[in-house]
């Protein structure tokens, strides 16, 4: 009874607030991997396009509870998540007209796509905070829970119990379902395929006749679904503060480059591997060992590793390890 | 067929080409030899697309085509392959010959939802061709072989084949010989011949192999320097004294002749 309490009491607090936040990173870092793979440089502006999407989802889904539309016991959000993706795409695209463009003609060096992207980033986190605000916008409506914890407890009579909220599992569903059609996209269409010989070998795609052009548009739309898609996800199960997204660029890179930059298995890999870490490290374990150790081994402390406050250290201490060993990533993404 | 005037590349101080000014003929197998740094690599990234000329012009058919882009150049039947053979090295060989000829209609992201019959027509009809391809170069068991994994040679035979899945005009082949055996050179050049002859491909062709560049090539010119040293049989190119010079170096010459 007691090991299966401790199983409970690990999955409530560990394994599904981190499969949640695993899925958000990975659809985050699927962007990032993308544009390096196919635009070649890290695009730093990434975790503001999600904050862009975001906050276009969120005003959609403000006007649709003004009109009284609703989605039942799932959030309005993801009525207005298609309508979001949309403001994205557009915005996306009008930065690579505007600015892109032209640097891509240059034949610019990826280092100084890399500062553009930085530029890019302060102007979208701008304009973001001038539509918004720089406040928290709490935006998730429908019902909190898929279980309690308390009805958990009643069905399985167990002393501790398992709470999954309605965000959380629909992160996975959502994630899921996005995952599933980048692979179909990128490995049975054309598209996709013309994608991924872009990515390979730049010289030859364009000797086969393959339009850059298109490619890089097509990559942007995709990059754009993916952002806002993570952006919702994660806003929908935390809270949207642009500051907040502007952070989450951190773990997102860590989780690319520890799955290797330009592989998108790699991604969603990094994105489990760093959710993960970042949870455990962070946990304070006194409780399921409580129910584990006997009596007279159980701990007075806490058991947490580290303060919440360093969760962003722990990625970059992963990060630092797996270039380490394995410079090009786990796997085998191109070098950096 | 093409015609190049007065082309400069220049690499900061470096002259990589330097004036050089050609014409290639349709329907010929044009050689192009000259030693290691003449600057023949240099010219067909030029005239292919790949890097921009500091000075000068290219013009096919009449057409002015200086600076155009690889694909651009693709389509209007203008074809290369490397030195160093290429490959989409996580497909398969077949993948890499289908990759061919763009703007196919399954690449825009609206055939890809809506036009899924005629994607899958247009699929069928490349991936025959393909397989001929790949009989033609004798390579039709790699078909399904990662091309990153098959050896050198045959990533050459590949790159051959890459031009055969369109209706190339004008074909420029940098050294599509080197690394290679004997015996599949031979189907090389082989396949070079057929081409030209039944398709009626025009090829320029970069080689250190004289035995090759005898069999297929006339006329032959010859670079040095960045510049067309000499052009003509390759007999004629071989008596040239300047061409002599430029391979063995006067001082090697000024030997032999004492």
């Amino acid at each position: 009874m007691d090991f299966l309490n401790a199983i409970v009491a690990l999955s409530n607090f560990v394994l599904v607030p981190a499969i949640a936040y695993g899925s958000q990173l990975a659809l985050g870092a699927l962007g990032v991997t993308l544009i390096y793979g196919i635009l070649r440089f890290s695009n730093f502006a990434h975790g503001d396009t999600m904050a862009f999407g975001t906050m276009a989802t969120i005003l959609f889904t403000w006007w649709f509870q003004s009109l009284g539309i609703s989605f039942g016991p799932l959030p309005t959000a993801l009525l207005a998540l298609p309508l979001g993706i949309l403001g994205c795409m557009a915005i996306v695209l009008l930065t690579d007209r505007a600015v892109y463009r032209f640097y891509r003609e240059q034949k610019a060096k990826p280092v100084i796509l890399v500062i553009v992207s930085m530029g890019v980033m302060f102007i979208m986190n701008g304009l973001v905070r001038v539509i918004i605000g720089p406040d928290d916008q709490n935006f998730a409506d429908g019902n909190r829970f898929v279980i309690t914890a308390r009805d958990f407890k009643q069905m399985t009579g167990l002393d501790e119990g398992l709470a999954i909220k309605t965000t959380q599992g629909i992160t996975v569903v959502v994630a899921i379902i996005a995952v599933g059609l980048l692979f179909w996209f990128l490995n049975r269409t054309r598209t996709g395929k013309s994608m991924r010989a872009y990515s390979d070998n730049e010289d030859l795609a364009l000797l086969s006749g393959i339009n850059p052009e298109r490619v890089v548009m097509i990559t942007w739309l995709i990059v754009a679904a993916l952002a806002t898609v993570a952006g919702v996800l994660y806003g929908l199960d935390k809270t949207f503060k642009p500051f907040v997204y502007f952070q989450l660029l951190l773990p997102i890179f860590a989780s690319a480059i520890v799955g290797g930059l330009g592989s998108p298995v790699g991604a969603i890999a990094g994105g489990f591997i760093i959710a993960f870490s970042e949870v455990t490290i962070t946990y304070a374990w006194k409780k399921v060992l409580t129910y584990l150790l006997p009596e007279a081994w159980q701990p007075d402390g806490l058991v947490q590793l580290m303060s919440t406050d360093y969760k962003f250290a722990v990625s970059f201490v992963i990060l630092l390890i797996v270039l380490l060993f394995k410079p090009t990533g786990l796997f085998k993404g191109k070098s950096v | 067929m093409i015609k190049v005037e007065d082309l400069h590349k220049h690499f900061g101080g470096f002259h990589a080409v330097d004036g050089a000014s050609l014409e290639i003929a349709e329907g010929s197998i044009t050689g192009l030899i000259g030693p290691n740094g003449a600057g023949k690599t240099t010219l067909f990234n030029v005239i292919a697309g790949v890097l921009e000329p500091t000075a000068g012009r290219v013009t096919m058919a009449g057409e002015d085509i200086t600076g155009l882009p690889p694909h651009k150049l693709f389509h209007k039947g203008l074809l290369r392959t490397f030195q160093i053979a290429h490959e989409f090295s996580s497909m398969t060989c077949r993948e890499n010959l289908m990759m061919v000829p763009g703007d196919q209609s399954g690449e825009t992201l609206w055939n890809t939802w809506f036009g899924r019959r005629r994607i899958a027509n247009e699929e069928r009809a490349l991936r025959a061709k393909a397989d001929e391809v790949l009989e033609f170069l004798t390579i039709e068991h790699l078909a399904d072989h990662r091309a990153g994994q098959v050896s050198g040679g045959q990533k050459k035979l590949l790159e051959l084949g890459r031009t055969m899945m369109v209706d190339a005009r004008i074909v420029f082949l940098d050294e599509v010989g080197a690394g290679v055996n004997r015996t599949l050179l031979n189907t090389i050049g082989d396949a070079i011949i057929r081409l030209n002859k039944e398709r009626g491909y025009t090829f320029v062709v970069i080689e250190h192999d004289m035995d090759f560049i005898d069999r297929l090539c006339d006329p032959v010119i010859c670079m040095a320097e960045g510049r067309v040293l000499a052009e003509g049989s390759l007999a004629e190119i071989k008596a040239n004294e300047q061409v002599i010079e430029a391979y063995l170096g006067t001082g090697l010459k000024n030997r032999v002749n004492a």
